[in-house]
């Protein structure tokens, strides 16, 4: 279980998180919905121990994530994946390299073990026969399914998605949202996506959560935040100009 | 007037945060290069990135200087009836001096703008977070190998440049000046102590340091993309330009003052 108790994050004067509490479930895969630039990337950097909180808590398995450090905070790691907007695929190694790194830097396997679990990986995001490639040889959508393919090689328990069908065609996207579907499907893990893709979150969620001024105006399943009677939520899902939500908040 | 000392007040305030940075970087750094795992292949290829894509610019460059040494020195010792004298010159000149600091220079221009550049693409595009989640630490991984890389490459570059130039000055007092070729060599070798090339080795560790946290702090702090890149990249080349100068007159004043090299 993922507990967000009361986190504050502010970057000078801009609050970016305001007494943020979440609980995500084991084996739920909850969608953290907002404008661009409202923090949620930045919660989400909160929760994998990439940035410390003002104050507040972060408890993942019993554990306060935020007062962790240096090997226990590597340990803890170990247990996710995690899909950059981006990808974040290092340019200097391989897609096999990028699969394997983890396996590479912090198991003791031998080659064709290694192979063999970076061959299965692929096939599991619907890639087969790049393991040679470099990441500047692959398209946005390869991209994004080596990247979901590295955050799965360890059969981690939790996957983080930092907008994961940001910078596909709608195609793409619909297949990113399927992967990810089947994926927690077959891998039972818990999930903590991130987006403002309406329909991909409508698609992966079991719970939605809206981040609006540093704070979970809302959180629900898909059907209870497509009736809410929340003016904030409404707007953004609707995607009105015109309402509560105005260019400067 | 208010004004101007908020702004002194501010410089130095970022000032101090820089000498901060600079400094536990560079702790983290020495912590992290003797602590396992201790994998050989990325300092392979960053000993290759640094010292042997780089021995062209050095070959080049120190020996053009070693030419203009010799020429210039020529200028003035021919007046004197004391050309025999630019053989030590030169050598004296780039083993203490010259060879070490251009080396430095065109290493920082070279290879501290490529990390620079390297790390900053590697933080606007997110991959030094994600070898975070991936838990592995940044300064392991990517700052470890290429300091020990540059620590030991610079000297020996610097060894080489000084071989160099050496031989651009022996070109000019033997082809040009007409000096006797076995009298240059002696002139060359006989004044030259292990000192002298000692001093010189001495400063390229010292500027190997420099080149290495510099650039790998600019890259690593880098912020707003491709533009950010760019900005971090030139500032790493800067400021590794005027720390090895002031390092080399640090250097040079300590070897002479204090210990009379």
């Amino acid at each position: 279980m993922i507990e967000l108790i009361n986190l504050c994050k502010a970057f000078d004067d801009n609050v970016v998180l305001d007494n943020v509490n979440l609980t995500i479930n084991d084996g739920e895969t909850v969608v953290i919905i907002g404008r661009s630039g409202t923090g949620k990337s930045v919660m989400l950097k909160h929760i994998i121990g990439l940035m410390r909180p003002d104050s507040g808590q972060v408890i993942i398995d019993g554990q306060d994530v935020t007062r962790l450090g240096g090997k226990e905070l590597n340990e803890l790691r170990l247990k996710f994946g995690m899909l950059f907007q981006g990808a974040a695929l290092f340019d200097s190694l391989s897609v096999r390299d990028n699969v394997a790194f983890n396996l590479l830097e912090h198991r003791k396997m031998d080659d064709a073990s290694i192979d063999k679990r970076v061959a299965e990986c692929l096939s599991l995001v619907g890639l087969k026969g790049i393991e040679g490639l470099r990441p500047s040889e692959l398209s946005g959508g390869m991209r994004k399914r080596v990247g979901l393919a590295r955050a799965i090689c360890m059969d981690p328990k939790i996957i983080l998605y930092d907008e994961p069908t940001t910078g596909v065609d709608p195609i793409m996207a619909d297949a990113v949202n399927d992967l990810i579907k089947d994926l927690q499907s077959k891998l039972k893990t818990t999930a903590i996506a991130v987006t403002h893709d309406m329909i991909s979150a409508y698609k992966i969620a079991d719970r939605i959560a809206m981040l609006y001024k540093g704070k979970i105006v809302e959180a629900g399943t898909p059907e209870q935040i497509r009736k809410t009677s929340n003016p904030i939520v409404k707007q953004f899902i609707t995607g009105a100009a015109s309402g509560p939500i105005t260019e400067d908040s | 007037m208010i004004g101007w000392i908020t702004d002194l007040g501010e410089r130095f305030l970022d000032f101090l945060h820089y000498a901060g940075g600079i400094t536990v970087l560079t702790a983290r750094t020495v912590f992290w290069t003797f602590m396992p795992p201790f994998k050989r292949r990325p300092i392979l290829e960053q000993m290759v990135k640094v010292g042997i894509d780089s021995l062209p610019i050095v070959f080049l460059t120190c020996l053009f200087t070693g030419m203009v040494l010799a020429l210039q020195s020529a200028y003035q010792m021919q007046k004197m009836e004391a050309k025999l004298y630019i053989a030590s010159l030169v050598a004296l000149s780039l083993t203490r001096e010259l060879g070490p600091v251009l080396t430095a220079l065109v290493v920082a221009g070279r290879v501290g703008a490529s990390i620079a550049a390297e790390l900053g693409t590697m933080k606007v595009t997110e991959q030094i977070d994600a070898l975070e989640t991936l838990a592995t630490n940044p300064i392991k991984y990517l700052v470890v190998p290429r300091f020990i890389a540059l620590f030991f490459m610079l000297p020996l570059l610097t060894i080489y440049g000084d071989i160099v130039g050496i031989l651009g000055g022996y070109m000019i007092g033997v082809w040009r000046l007409n000096i006797l070729s076995n009298l240059y060599w002696d002139m060359t070798w006989n004044p030259l102590k292990v000192k002298d090339i000692a001093t010189g080795l001495i400063k390229s560790f010292a500027f190997a340091v420099v080149i290495c946290i510099v650039a790998c702090y600019e890259g690593m702090r880098v912020e707003g993309g491709a533009e950010g890149v760019g900005a971090a990249t030139t500032k790493a080349v800067v400021i590794s330009f005027i720390l090895i100068i002031a390092a080399d007159c640090l250097f040079t004043a300590l070897f002479y003052f204090g210990f009379s090299f």
